[in-house]
């Protein structure tokens, strides 16, 4: 186990969504849909290196059509297990289909303000104290840029972000904000100086990159040459679909699993073109929209149903899965925010998805709540104890202790009851205290979760970064800002 | 006869069904109708009756779009008889909307875009990614009363406010209103670019161009 970081692994509870003949029947639909309808490629890198493979291109529309012999081949390629380095060797990710890892989520525009409450725009030190805070908590194995740091110039904004975390954190850190070329090369020198060169990132690759798609069937020129960069160096990068029923989806859910999965996998093939053996993972967050105004929910039946059955997809491919589970489209940690990110998370855990995004917003993932945060890891923690199942043998079944007691009587005095009572699980912000010690004060988990992220920033001290290399981090960035 | 052909009409439009509104129009300008009474006594009625079967809770978002584009294709073939007999349809303002500058997201611009068309605007829809130099030329080229600027990025949204400065600098800002949009939108967002209103959905950006040009 990473060190300090709660995975899950190895878990009893199993639950089938999709039959092989299902998973089957998608797949060749999706290759259907990459010949004949074809995905979007606005990328001149991009189209280059499919027209070099012998995919057909619609110039005018950059439009990409590839056989699926090519589309196959190619995914051939992708590695099916690597680690996700971490600042701290000891909390690298092993990404090999046996832990799940949960990401603070990302990329928010406003912050429920850590001491007033107040909720405000979001900026760059707000990306350092949640950093701070999951560097601290166990249920977080790795940083997804939380919020968006919107006090610096837009043209280096997304590499603050990595700075502050990496600033704040050992842990490994995905980024989502870094959709240019640009950018993603600074990214590139920067995470280099934490490994001891550009050449060291394959093997230790303290950064990944994460790009949205631009659903249906599409993908961002910048997104695609920013993930190119990465790949050429070695970095994980995937593509994430955000595919949603009635709008950027067909409204049945099998159709829009297809959409998704042509997004990703066109993406994931035209990295292996370009960089053959270059880790990629697959990415979604997929959804409903809504029927009354076609916004994004960010929860309901369907997102459950994409968080198990996506994972099933991305095993297929023997590629990792980084999966939005989570992410509520509640306003405030309240009943909604409960039931959506419980039932998100444990859809997705059951299925072994290897990376989770992630605790801490709300409304969408648009709002930041110290709250949410350590409630969703919360949630995690109970799901990872779930997971575990029922052991069933000599030692569990206290066949000697049972006789010892006899009828009547009771347990807590066995010798077998203090060997295993902290199998139990402890949570830290349910309700299980006399009704009149609540009456008293009327508080509950989202007060004891908010005192909890606020001690945390108080007291702990990350290990902190070179100050060399801060200061190369820093030139780096100043580069590229507009005087 | 006639009064039969409105209800066609209404029914079309409320059906969705594009095809069988355009041959509607069609039959209509060849029986000699006046143009502006197939929109306002009959197609215009089945959009109404969709928009109160939405308010209801009864109809859904793409019961909406697709009213709207069947009314979008109704008009557009009743134009050349409308231009014949030089007679324009009453619209409440005209509105150039895009997606700014380094943005291609879209579906959000153009819902907006189908509803503002289907509640009586004219609207000049450029796309996506559009320099603010070809947002305020076309604005100009139109005589717009309304601008709606769309962005799904916050490294984007700042292009928003470009166009606006640009419109104040050329003296612009007090005729034509400006509205945005896009998940990472906010009111303190909107007061900081002193924009004239978001909304933070399709529906409610129709009620806001209606506010914003003076008829509700």
């Amino acid at each position: 186990m990473p060190k300090n970081i709660k995975s899950i692994t190895n878990p009893k509870l199993q639950l089938n969504i999709l039959t092989p003949q299902e998973v089957e029947k998608i797949h060749s639909s999706t290759l259907w849909i990459i010949e004949k309808v074809g995905v979007r490629f606005p990328s001149k890198r991009a189209l280059k290196i499919w027209a070099d493979h012998g995919a057909k291109i619609d110039a005018e529309k950059m439009v990409v059509r590839a056989k699926p012999e090519l589309i196959e081949k190619a995914l051939k390629s992708c590695p099916p297990v690597y680690p996700l380095a971490a600042r701290d060797p000891a909390q690298d990710l092993p990404l090999d289909g046996n832990h799940v890892f949960v990401g603070t989520d990302g990329c928010g525009v406003e912050v429920l303000d850590i001491q007033s409450g107040t909720r405000r725009t979001s900026c760059l030190q707000d990306v350092r104290d949640i950093a701070r805070i999951a560097d601290a908590t166990e249920e977080i194995g790795f940083h997804w840029v939380p919020v968006s740091a919107q006090d610096r110039p837009p043209e280096t904004r997304s590499l603050h972000e990595i700075q502050a975390i990496w600033e704040n954190s050992t842990k490994h850190v995905q980024t989502e904000s870094i959709y240019t070329e640009r950018e993603a090369r600074a990214a590139v020198e920067m995470a280099a100086l934490l490994v001891g060169g550009k050449d060291k990132l394959r093997a230790r690759p303290i950064l990944s990159l994460m790009q949205c798609s631009a659903s249906p069937l599409g993908h961002d020129g910048g997104s695609l040459d920013a993930a190119l960069v990465a790949a050429e160096y070695g970095l994980p990068t995937g593509f994430m679909t955000m595919a949603a029923n009635l709008t950027t989806g067909p409204a049945t859910l099998a159709g829009n699993l297809a959409v998704g999965n042509a997004e990703v996998i066109a993406g994931a093939a035209l990295i292996q073109l370009a960089f053959p053996g270059a880790p990629v993972f697959y990415a979604a967050a997929q959804t409903a929209s809504d029927l009354r105004t076609g916004a994004y929910t960010g929860g309901g039946p369907e997102d459950f149903l994409y968080g198990a059955a996506t994972n099933v997809l991305s095993d297929f491919y023997h590629i990792p899965l980084s999966m939005g589970s989570f992410a509520t489209g509640a306003k405030e940690p309240n009943w909604q925010a409960g039931i959506e990110n419980t039932l998100s998370t444990f859809m997705a855990c059951i299925s072994m998805s290897d990376m989770l995004l992630g605790v801490g917003l709300l409304h969408g993932s648009r709002i930041w709540s110290f709250s949410e945060m350590m409630m969703d890891c919360e949630i995690f923690s109970t799901i990872h104890k779930t997971l575990q199942g029922i052991v069933v043998d000599d030692e569990t079944l206290a066949l000697d202790t049972i006789a010892a007691v006899g009828s009547g009587g009771n347990f807590l005095t066995q010798k077998h009851t203090l060997k295993h009572m902290r199998d139990i699980f402890l949570p830290q912000f349910m309700d299980r205290r006399p009704y009149t010690e609540w009456e008293t004060k009327k508080d509950d988990a989202r007060d004891w979760a908010l005192a909890k992220a606020r001690k945390t920033l108080e007291t702990h001290q990350p290990d902190p970064l070179d100050e060399g290399v801060r200061a190369e981090m820093a030139r780096i960035i100043a580069s590229l800002e507009k005087k | 006869m006639t009064e039969e052909l409105f209800q066609k009409m209404a029914q079309s439009i409320l059906d969705g069904d594009a095809d069988v509104a355009v041959g509607l129009a069609n039959q209509a300008v060849q029986a000699g109708v006046d143009p502006l009474d197939a929109i306002t006594k009959g197609f215009v009625l089945g959009v109404n009756q969709v928009g109160e079967n939405f308010a209801k809770g009864e109809a859904f978002l793409p019961e909406l779009v697709m009213a709207g584009e069947a009314m979008k294709a109704a008009v557009a073939a009743l134009e050349p008889e409308m231009q014949r007999r030089g007679t324009s349809r009453q619209v409440f303002g005209k509105v150039v909307l895009a997606t700014v500058e380094g943005d291609i997201h879209e579906i959000g611009k153009s819902l907006v875009g189908t509803m503002l068309g289907a509640s009586g605007f004219q609207v000049y829809d450029l796309g996506v990614d559009v320099p603010a130099a070809k947002i305020i030329a076309k604005v100009k080229e139109v005589d717009a009363d309304l601008v709606g600027l769309s962005a799904l990025l916050t490294t984007t949204m700042v292009k928003q406010k470009e166009v606006i400065d640009e419109l104040d600098k050329l003296g612009l800002r007090k005729k034509v209103k400006v509205m945005v949009g896009g998940a990472p939108v906010t009111r303190d967002w909107v007061e900081k670019i002193e924009a004239d209103g978001y909304s933070e959905d399709a529906i409610g950006a129709v009620g806001l161009a209606k506010k914003l040009v003076g008829v509700a």
